[in-house]
């Protein structure tokens, strides 16, 4: 742990030293590293794929779709877009202020730290680490040991193609973890779950280090059957995709649940059934398009919610746990009790409650007494129930007749809101998260107004109350003595 | 007949919380027109009632009319004008652009309130610090519970009065009262915190919000620099360092400019030229001047008086240094070359004194600066158009401001807010609005056309579309559907 202490403030050290020499406020230099971002994950992704594979048992195009091409897409974006970005905003001044000039620009905070996840654990990586460098900061990522052989890949590569004086790479678990966070950092980037969330805002406080939390939730997905069963083939799919597609429901914007009014239920089972297999095979565990779980503590927490009776009691699909193979069959439930712990904590896995409800409105308040999630889902043709959906319930984001797929939107913010995260990023949205707007102001010393200084006489409050309120021409009259100061 | 001071304890905070979140989830605050008609109501209280306020700063503060009418409730009168002119936009939401990977579909950002907030506020300008990011709050449709500070005693009982009267009770609350009360407050889950005041306690603050995930936005203060370049105008730079320094609450303003840096060479004639100054403002007897605030408390008299106290600081005094602890008075005292790491070059001076450091050449103070942490404003005086551009991309602080003092505090159009030690996040005009509110992401999907290149079995075919949607790049995707690729 010595050893590891002395590494990480070496570390800083360092990079606080390349910061301050101005290097990473080159334009150019940050979109080399982030072309040299791009070059790694394009000339390794065969060992991507690979290693993704051997943490997560990711099938190489999940691997692509989910991460290695977000990574290639959110790195193009930062550099044909880093300069219109970088360009500072002007501000328009009002004419009392007349020939001051105003704007805002956008300069890195520092040097800041990345805290990773294991279940995408390249792009999440990655791309906060493309926002840091696009705002122009020094930074070190610590990616997740859950994770271990995308970690070592990081480590490995990551300095082989970035400048290391600038970005570094660190291993480990907690306790690395809570060494990085007894140091003062200008900002601090973490993906993980609330309540270690809770933990990194408490550390940083000490620093008074701002913090993005991108965390989870349980996200719903209400399924307005009626209105969308014209389409319900591709509202099925969408949710099997999504659910079990991506790194087997081990997403923060996962489906953690549906709500579906009663009489429908049994039709969307009946469909998910069939879709799962065609999905994946009779036997998905052998199929290679799904992803395992993490951990041995996960498939025995993902056992724990199942082992209730009453959430056995309403299996209708799957159910199957092998620990050894840390694989957990997808499977479904049909309404499991509302105060269950499957039903109170983010699943995090292949496990699908089916919530029914006796008016599709009804599910409004089912959302509304849980915690606020990341994403909320609906499939429905319903305008009304659009408009409630968005203006009763709160979210980090709501994606209409789709899942997952706000993710890939560049043009909208990533982030939660309450329990799901403080904070956002994506787009211009990581340049931003990643930086401090600071106001300029310019004045002229060319244009001095007496009214401005003491001693204060009743003039001079005349003065200023109507230069503040803009009745100019009140203030000219005054000026000309035209009116009486009061 | 006393009025018995109500209560204010662990279930009092909790009974109110519920209360106002209860008023939220019934939707009370959510509507343009409730929230326009609370505006009104408190550019009502900033138009019949600024008599008022201004007796109460000057009890509490000793805060000349012009500087309680013009800092404190025409600033005021402003914002609320300004959120009632724009409110309709703020509210309406942002379209954003969809991309070919998620064609078809359209995205926009709604702007939604966050719930049931707190803004705890500071006692330098208690009306101002107060309503400002009340009137945020309110614009944005949260419910809102506000805390004076209790040491500005007068003002935060015209407060709770004021917003009693005319604001809506079940979701607009004053709690007044000392850590007590705020500790309790802090206790509770609230949905965002809005904090002016030390950085010392923005600690403390961040640390509670960390409990529930609140976010913050820490509005604290710092030692704000002023570098003066000989290529100048002497006299406006000096009347205008006076007006910022003295002229707004006697130094004691989270923005005010704390220490100067210049030359040597130039010290003597900045020095000569502010003495000038400083009689014409305020007469030979300043302490007689009614242009000034005192001292808020002895509790602040007293930490400034030791701050001039300390050996190697004394002797530095070249104007002014009287002090009247009875009348919490101290006058405007320049001081030379005080030792860097004394006591009153180590912490935010808050007050009538003002250090001035000189240097070899003026290049050194972006050192000086930079080895310091982050203020909430940095202000230059030069007319070199290399420096001023030099020093507003190198010197990191909240705000910076050339050629002028703390007059970026009144424009809406430049958020205002820390960095570092000075604070995070940030408010006035619109920002105030983004500050409370959540910026939700909507996408809308339609049913139609759907790639099953998202779906397992995955293959290779697949794959290749995937890059090539990626790529966004049509060509490349008509090859693969043609099979080209």
């Amino acid at each position: 742990m010595e050893a590891m202490k002395e590494t990480v403030e070496e570390s800083l050290r360092e990079m606080r030293d390349t910061f301050a020499s101005g290097r990473t406020r080159s334009l150019k230099w940050r979109k080399r590293q982030i072309a040299a971002i791009y070059e790694m994950v394009k000339d390794n992704e065969d060992k991507l794929c690979s290693v993704l594979f051997q943490d997560l048992g990711k099938h190489s195009t999940e691997a692509f779709r989910d991460e290695l091409g977000h990574v290639l897409r959110s790195a193009t974006v930062a550099i044909n877009c880093l300069d219109k970005w970088a360009v500072p905003k002007q501000s328009n001044l009002p004419l009392l202020f007349f020939p001051a000039k105003g704007k805002v620009i956008s300069e890195p905070y520092g040097t800041v730290l990345v805290l990773s996840s294991w279940n995408f654990p390249i792009s999440l990586s990655l791309d906060p680490l493309i926002g840091a460098i696009a705002a122009g900061n020094t930074v070190l990522l610590k990616s997740s040991e859950l994770s271990p052989n995308a970690s070592a890949f990081l480590a490995k590569t990551i300095p082989a193609y970035l400048d290391n004086k600038a970005i570094k790479v660190i291993e480990g678990g907690p306790d690395v973890a809570t060494i990085l966070l007894q140091h003062q950092w200008d900002k601090i980037f973490f993906t993980g779950s609330p309540k270690i969330g809770r933990i990194i805002m408490a550390a940083a406080a000490q620093h008074l280090t701002p913090v993005t939390l991108e965390l989870g939730g349980k996200c719903p997905t209400i399924v307005d059957y009626p209105t969308i069963s014209k389409n319900i083939k591709s509202v099925v799919k969408r949710i099997t995709g999504g659910k079990w597609g991506s790194c087997s429901g081990q997403a923060c914007i996962s489906v953690d649940y549906v709500l579906i009014e009663k009489s429908f239920a049994s039709s969307l089972i009946d469909m998910l059934k069939p879709l799962i297999r065609s999905f994946f095979g009779d036997n998905p565990k052998e199929s290679g398009c799904l992803s395992r779980i993490v951990s041995k503590q996960h498939v025995q927490r993902l056992s724990r919610l199942l082992n209730d009776p009453r959430v056995q009691a309403s299996i209708v699909y799957g159910g199957s746990i092998d620990e050894e193979n840390l694989y957990v069959e997808p499977t479904i439930l049909l309404d499991p009790p509302l105060d269950s712990e499957i039903m109170n904590e983010e699943i995090f896995g292949p496990i699908l409650p089916i919530i029914t409800v006796r008016d599709i409105q009804d599910s409004i308040g089912i959302i509304k007494s849980k915690a606020k999630p990341l994403a909320i889902y609906a499939f429905t043709n319903d305008e009304n129930l659009k408009t409630r959906i968005l203006s009763e319930t709160s979210s980090g984001s709501v994606t209409f007749n789709d899942v997952m797929i706000q993710y890939m939107c560049d043009a909208l913010p990533f982030g939660g809101v309450g329990e799901s995260g403080i904070g956002r990023y994506h787009g211009k949205y990581s340049f931003d998260c990643f930086s401090h707007e600071k106001a300029i102001m310019e004045g002229s010393l060319a244009m001095d107004l007496e009214a401005r200084y003491p001693p204060w006489n009743s003039f001079k409050l005349s003065f200023i109350r109507l230069a503040f309120s803009e009745a100019y021409f009140k203030l000219l009259l005054l000026m000309l003595g035209l009116k009486r100061s009061t | 007949m006393a009025a018995a001071k109500k209560v204010f304890g662990a279930a009092e905070a909790s009974d109110l919380v519920n209360e106002l979140r209860r008023s939220f989830d019934d939707g009370v605050t959510r509507g343009y027109d409730w929230r326009i008609t609370q505006l009104k109501k408190l550019l009502v209280i900033c138009d019949n009632h600024e008599h008022e306020i201004v007796e109460a700063l000057r009890d509490d503060l000793g805060k000349p009319e012009l500087e309680s009418s013009v800092f404190e409730v025409a600033l005021l009168r402003n914002s609320c004008k300004l959120a009632l002119k724009q409110l309709k936009n703020w509210m309406a939401p942002d379209k954003a652009k969809t991309s070919l990977t998620t064609f078809p579909a359209s995205a926009e950002i709604v702007s939604e309130p966050l719930g049931v907030v707190l803004v705890i506020s500071a006692w330098n300008y208690p009306f101002l610090l107060s309503i400002d990011p009340v009137i945020g709050a309110i614009s944005a449709g949260n419910a809102v519970v506000l805390k004076p500070s209790e040491l500005a005693p007068a003002s935060s009982a015209l407060l709770a009065k004021l917003l009693e009267q005319y604001l809506d009770p079940s979701a607009v609350r004053v709690v007044e009262g000392n850590v007590n009360e705020t500790t309790l407050l802090l206790d509770q889950k609230w949905d965002k915190i809005f904090y002016t005041g030390s950085s010392k306690i923005g600690r403390v603050i961040m640390t509670a919000a960390a409990k529930h995930l609140t976010p913050v936005v820490l509005e604290l203060g710092g030692k704000s620099p002023v570098v003066v370049d000989s290529n100048t105008d002497l006299k406006v730079t000096v009347r205008r360092i006076i007006a910022g320094k003295w002229g707004c609450n006697n130094g004691q303003a989270c923005v005010s400019p704390d220490y100067i840096l210049t030359t040597k060479e130039f010290a003597p004639k900045l020095i000569d030229a502010m003495k000038h100054e400083l009689e014409t403002f305020y007469g030979k007897k300043p302490m007689d001047s009614k242009d000034m605030s005192r001292i808020v408390n002895s509790n602040h008299f007293d930490r400034l008086s030791k701050l001039l106290e300390e050996k190697e600081v004394s002797d530095k005094i070249v104007y002014g240094g009287d002090k009247d602890r009875e009348n919490l008075k101290i006058a405007p005292t320049i001081l030379l070359d005080v030792p860097l790491d004394s006591l009153i070059m180590s912490e935010e001076i808050f007050g009538p004194l003002l250090p001035i450091i000189t240097l070899n050449n003026l290049e050194e103070s972006f050192d000086v600066i930079h080895s310091r942490p982050k203020p909430l404003a940095a202000y230059l005086f030069t007319h070199n158009q290399k420096l001023k551009e030099r020093f507003a991309m190198t010197v990191s602080a909240g705000g910076i401001v050339v050629n002028d003092i703390a007059v970026h505090l009144a424009l809406h159009t430049l958020p205002f807010g820390g960095v570092g030690e000075s604070g995070m996040g940030a408010y006035h005009g619109k920002f105030s609005f983004d500050a409370f509110s959540h910026k939700k992401a909507v996408l809308y999907r339609s049913l139609f056309g759907d790639a099953p290149v998202r779906y397992p079995p995955y293959s290779r075919g697949k794959l290749r579309l995937l890059k090539a949607l990626v790529d966004s790049n049509i060509f490349n995707i008509f090859k693969v559907l043609l099979g080209l690729s």
